[in-house]
């Protein structure tokens, strides 16, 4: 392999691993802090993608797409954890199981009744949606490489919003001990209302982003799901660093690995899973048992 | 003068076992406290259920004025309570200085009287720490850590669980000058400890806690004048 290839195979990863960064990020917040298991989070991984085809198809835009998108999953977010989530405060893994399933089948069933389950394809903004030429017979899609800088910066500000402001604070502090912190006076049912709706709205944003380098079909949030449960536990449980570590690993194993190694490359990542955890039980950057 | 917490006939319950058997006790504004007795007789119980920890819990609970028994841990603090529990509750995974920050808010009517500044005014060693994680400190760290966290919330009583346990006795004596300050500064305490001579010293009234009731309520001078008393309810 000559060097450009590696470089645009490289960037190829890279691009892979911050897009299930923004998906696995928002996974972790809610396992880490709510201490529950949602399984749905594919699903609104998927229902962004369809929300971006929509809303681009009547406006026109697809930033209108995906700041309406991320705002009605932030929105339904909200909601369902009024309504639901918070009922599995505390409860076992079994209740959370059942309850993120049955959600499953009501949003596929509502992207079913709106949009239907025809395969999609978005088309990126305009002025993304050139290739830059590398050699005489190879180029890069600009939108692939916008796709790497729009997710540093959402990672940048969840970092930022985590290490160096006093709601970052509060959310740490939740995780570590949730008693102390409403002795303090914090409401933390708030928090987690919040802290869910994020989620909810990074899950759509992370399908946003995808739609227009991947096709927009109703079975896209199962893959990811299931890739983003692998980064989470990689990374470490309730670790955004941790997800962000997972995630770049995932994204590179996956990529190289159809290159070199294509006749096993499907079971790379669970090989690379399997290794990380006999090294550390609990994640590269999960907290150790005390 | 009306008092600013007032308890009567207050049960507590974990499962079928009832710890608390009818507490009635009153807290006047500024008052210091000191609550006593051996251990398993109710005094965490006690101060879990005035800060709303206990889901079982029975009687009444006034504090300036408005019900709160049965009310969330949240309202409770935000009403103006602190607590600095036993084993402090240190968030490791936080600094000094965000273990501080995270729990800043204003008091029920909007003083600020306790901000960063004046923590580190109190405590040096905190400001000298105030990079370093809550699980790197000492045992006297913490303590100073988890009482100024307490202060941040600008309450108008904290109650402090055993407020020296397991501190060396240099230590320990710098956590009595600070609750001595709390003192001058019109916020209400009740405090645990098994050192009642120092306990003495910076509280107006002393309560001794028996299998969940209430078996002294008086003056600290006069404790110390029954002897007998004192050693069946401390040991000392």
């Amino acid at each position: 392999m000559d060097l450009v290839t590696f470089g645009v195979q490289l960037l190829n990863a890279i691009q892979y691993g911050m897009v299930l960064f923004l998906v696995a990020s928002g996974l972790t917040l809610v396992f880490g802090i709510l201490g529950v298991i949602n399984l749905a989070h594919g699903a609104f991984y998927m229902f962004g993608a369809y929300l971006a085809y929509w809303i681009a198809a009547y406006t026109g835009s697809f930033w209108i797409a995906m700041v309406a998108g991320v705002a009605i999953a932030f929105v339904v977010g909200l909601v369902l954890e009024n309504v639901f989530i918070r009922r599995l405060y505390g409860r076992d893994h079994l209740v959370q199981v059942l309850l993120s399933f049955g959600l499953i089948l009501v949003i596929d069933e509502a992207r079913e009744i709106l949009f239907g389950k025809d395969v999609h394809s978005v088309a990126p903004p305009a002025w993304l949606s050139g290739s830059i030429q590398l050699t005489d017979n190879l180029s890069y899609p600009v939108y692939r490489l916008a796709i790497c800088g729009f997710c540093l910066i959402v990672a940048a500000l969840i970092f930022f919003v985590i290490t160096r402001t006093k709601i970052g604070m509060i959310v740490r502090a939740g995780a570590e001990n949730r008693e102390m912190t409403r002795v303090l006076g914090i409401k933390f049912d708030v928090v987690n209302r919040y802290v869910f709706a994020v989620g909810i709205a990074l899950a759509a944003l992370g399908g946003i982003v995808i739609a227009p380098i991947s096709t927009v079909f109703p079975g896209m949030g199962d893959g990811m799901l299931i890739l983003s449960f692998v980064v989470v536990v990689l990374g470490g449980i309730g670790s955004v660093a941790g997800a962000a570590v997972g995630a770049l690993l995932i994204g590179l194993t996956d990529t190289f690995g159809k290159v070199f190694f294509p006749s096993v490359s499907s079971i790379l990542i669970y090989v690379l899973m399997a290794a990380v955890l006999l090294w550390r039980p609990n994640g590269i950057l999960g907290r150790r048992e005390v | 003068m009306s008092a600013l917490l007032a308890v009567a006939h207050l049960e507590a319950f974990y499962g079928a076992s009832q710890i608390l058997h009818g507490i009635d006790l009153a807290v006047a504004r500024g008052e210091q406290v000191a609550l006593i007795g051996r251990n398993g007789m109710g005094k965490t119980t006690l101060l879990r259920s005035l800060m709303g920890l206990v889901a079982d819990c029975r009687g009444e609970i006034d504090f300036a004025g408005r019900n709160v028994r049965g009310a969330a841990p949240e309202d409770i603090a935000r009403a103006g309570i602190a607590l600095v529990p036993e084993g402090r509750g240190i968030f490791g995974s936080l600094t000094v200085e965000e273990n501080l920050t995270m729990a800043a808010r204003p008091g029920r009517d909007g003083r600020q009287a306790w901000t960063l500044t004046r923590i580190y005014e109190l405590f040096p060693r905190l400001h000298q720490r105030r990079g370093n994680g809550g699980h790197q400190l000492s045992g006297g760290e913490q303590q100073m850590l988890t009482i100024s966290r307490a202060l941040m919330t600008n309450p108008d009583l904290i109650l402090i669980d055993e407020a020296t346990e397991g501190l060396a006795p240099l230590v320990a004596q710098d956590i009595w000058r600070t609750l001595g300050v709390i003192g001058g500064e019109g916020i209400a305490t009740i405090v645990v400890d098994k050192d009642f001579r120092s306990l003495a010293k910076i509280t107006h009234r002393a309560i001794v806690l028996s299998k969940g009731t209430v078996v002294f309520n008086g003056a600290p001078a006069d404790l110390m004048a029954q002897p007998e008393l004192l050693e069946r309810h401390l040991g000392v």
